[in-house]
């Protein structure tokens, strides 16, 4: 039975348990600035600074837009315990077709009909690059890390391919595709410079959020992901569900490129690599792959992420350093998530072996004192 | 074509594909060993940076490429010290914790690049060893026989580890501790310790083919400069099986094809840069996708072992 105070307990614990990691992984960022020689209390009010203050917010705003979507992608496959890592691959060829098709289409058939054009051929592009990789799993249970990995090095090389001789912008010398007029990309909303590309990721995630909890979809995917055996049992098709949820996930994050080029970048670089999957997974992780929780997470990566640029070009660092940041939340969230769990169950923090090895020598010391 | 096999075009070609074969072999090694153990290792290319970087700065300081070697392993070792505490230890998600070693490797590699290195970058001469006789061999003489004797060492490593895998009572132990780690507990043996060793020494060969990188094929230190080398290591690893000599061909067929590509720019054939650089990744593909039912991965691949759990 669940009651009202275990019930608020729970979620204070959850809340807890997601907060811990970042607050900790900033401490740590914290002495590596004093051991770099940086003032630690600087970069991260600099960074509090470009994030929010000012007019900043709206710029971490249209940064968050294709985070959401790609961390909704992540989250539809995580819950079925598959793992897409070839987010990389699905948005770049999502964005250079964006890049590529709308600049000359905008002229020719509007605004309105370029960005569902353009924003189909992505969700499209984007799935269609994790078939082979869904396929494999499915029907052969070929490891999709692997796979999707994989998969991600020929998408981007195949950006670069498509730029060079396909999309070049005759205009320009460096390798790029043609650039949206700023009158053709997506307008704003009403007062703020926030373009309204935001407002689908947000309906997306809250869409998704009711389609994993209150739809059938959503309690078969979570069967599925608990265990393909049982699902297979309940009469659910495992191997149609991995391809399912990975055509989601790479449609989804062709959709992140959509709306990523169309209302901020505008056109695709050679080389040009956002890379938000990697910096978004923990994020996905703490939000304990809930679209809803999902929200506020990746806002505030978005927006340390906004200010944590400017912050590092300040204090003289490698942008890189947000990276480190990333890394260390991952390892204090997989900690926290252990020691909760070990607490919960009224468990030792040690496994078995480990505890015997660090009893072993005073069990040793014992008997010889024994003697 | 034929007046471009001149010996030293021959030469350029053999050395070419050296440079390109020892950083993946020795990486796909490293996670050989580790795989066999049950430890999918996705933080290969962090500790490749790890092991790159600190070679580098060993070798600036020391002036020494053997102490940089070192150095490169213990940048590698401390790297998989994350995985042997948090996953082998611990029993947390290895794939999370391979993604946070690539990614803290990529970022404090770049961060300590900038701070020490980046205006004034030095750049490293390998030594060479001329093998009195088979080095004045025409086109393989000044090519295979005239390597560092880094390079003999690695060789020697490669071998070792093969051997040790595949004859002695410790390879059983780790190819039990992953392929059904509850009967190598019940016959005496800790898998904890054996998948302890695994890990280090998986870092100690993805620390060693990172600075193998920086000091002898590139001959300097650039961020992110392994490019994706470490998931090409996983996926040699996953193709050959926990054998090392097909880690060794398929690492020689990918040196073939970096060696390939260059050699076709100076004969003149225009291949799109980009298509050489997606070459080995298509091979893969279709390597996987022909082979596809014959790719065996271990059940107990990536689960933590606890004692006494179905």
């Amino acid at each position: 039975m669940a009651t009202e105070s275990t019930r608020t307990r729970r979620g204070v614990d959850i809340v807890v348990r997601s907060i811990i990691p970042v607050v900790l992984a900033l401490i740590v960022a914290a002495i590596i600035l004093l051991a770099l020689g940086k003032n630690p209390l600087y970069f991260y009010g600099d960074v509090f600074a470009n994030g929010i203050l000012g007019g900043n917010w709206q710029n971490s705003l249209v940064v968050m837009t294709p985070m959401l979507l790609i961390a909704v992608g992540l989250i539809v496959v995580f819950r079925g315990q598959l793992w897409n890592l070839g987010y990389d691959g699905q948005y770049l060829l999502g964005a250079v077709f964006v890049g590529g098709l709308g600049p000359q289409l905008a002229p020719i058939v509007g605004d309105a009909l370029t960005y569902l054009i353009t924003a189909v051929l992505a969700i499209l592009v984007g799935a269609v690059w994790t078939l082979l990789p869904a396929w494999l799993k499915a029907r052969f249970g070929t490891n999709e890390v692997i796979t999707t990995l994989v998969m991600s090095s020929i998408g981007v090389g195949a950006t670069s391919l498509l730029i060079g001789y396909v999309f070049q912008d005759p205009s320009q010398r460096t390798p790029q595709t043609r650039t949206f007029n700023t009158s053709d990309m997506l307008p704003y909303i009403p007062g703020t410079t926030i373009h309204i590309g935001f407002i689908v990721a947000i309906v997306v995630a809250l869409a998704f959020q009711f389609i994993l909890s209150r739809t059938s979809f959503g309690l078969r995917l979570d069967i599925y992901g608990a265990s393909p055996k049982a699902a297979r049992h309940v009469g659910i098709n495992s191997r149609g569900m991995t391809i399912v949820l990975f055509l989601i996930s790479g449609g989804l994050i062709g959709l992140a490129a959509a709306m990523d080029i169309l209302g901020h970048v505008g056109y695709v670089r050679n080389n040009w690599n956002p890379a938000y999957g990697d910096t978004i997974m923990p994020f996905v992780f703490l939000a304990r792959l809930s679209p809803l929780a999902a929200i506020p997470f990746v806002a505030f990566y978005a927006i340390f992420a906004t200010g944590g640029t400017v912050a590092s070009i300040d204090s003289g660092l490698s942008t890189d350093f947000l990276m480190v940041i990333v890394a260390l939340i991952l390892v204090f969230m997989t900690l926290t998530e252990y020691i909760g769990t070990k607490r919960d169950l009224g468990q030792s923090y040690l496994p078995d072996e480990l505890r015997d090895a660090f009893r072993r020598p005073f069990d040793t010391l014992r008997t010889r004192s024994a003697k | 074509m034929s007046d471009l096999l001149t010996p030293l075009f021959i030469s350029t070609f053999i050395a070419t594909c050296i440079a390109g074969v020892m950083p993946l072999l020795l990486a796909s090694v490293g996670e050989t060993i580790g795989e066999q153990a049950g430890i999918l290792n996705l933080g290969i290319e962090g500790m490749m940076l790890a092991g790159a970087y600190v070679g580098y700065a060993v070798t600036i300081a020391s002036g020494s490429l053997w102490l940089g070697m070192l150095g490169g392993a213990a940048g590698g070792m401390a790297m998989s010290l994350i995985m042997l505490v948090l996953n082998t230890w611990l029993g947390l998600n290895q794939i999370v914790l391979g993604i946070a070693i690539t990614i803290a490797g990529q970022g404090i590699t770049s961060v300590l690049y900038q701070e020490n290195y980046a205006n004034g970058q030095v750049s490293i001469t390998p030594d060479s060893w001329m093998i009195p006789g088979l080095s004045r061999i025409p086109a393989i003489g000044g090519s295979i026989f005239s390597q560092s004797g880094i390079f003999w060492l690695c060789i020697v490593l490669a071998i070792v580890v093969a051997s040790f895998l595949a004859r002695t009572n410790w390879g059983l132990s780790i190819r039990a501790a992953g392929q059904k780690p509850s009967s190598l507990d019940a016959a005496g043996g800790s898998v904890m310790n054996t998948r302890s060793q695994a890990v280090l020494l998986g870092g100690f060969f993805s620390g060693i083919g990172g600075a193998y990188l920086s000091l002898l094929v590139v001959g300097a230190f650039t961020p992110f400069m392994t490019q994706g080398l470490g998931y090409i290591a996983i996926v040699v690893t996953m193709l050959s099986r926990g054998r090392v000599w097909i880690v060794a061909i398929i690492s020689v067929l990918y040196g073939f094809t970096q060696a390939l590509g260059a050699a076709m720019q100076l004969a003149g054939v225009s291949i799109p840069p980009q298509l050489i650089s997606m070459l080995p990744y298509l091979v893969i593909m279709a390597v996987l996708l022909i082979f596809a039912r014959s790719v065996y991965v271990s059940p107990v691949l990536g689960a933590p072992y606890t004692r006494g759990a179905r």
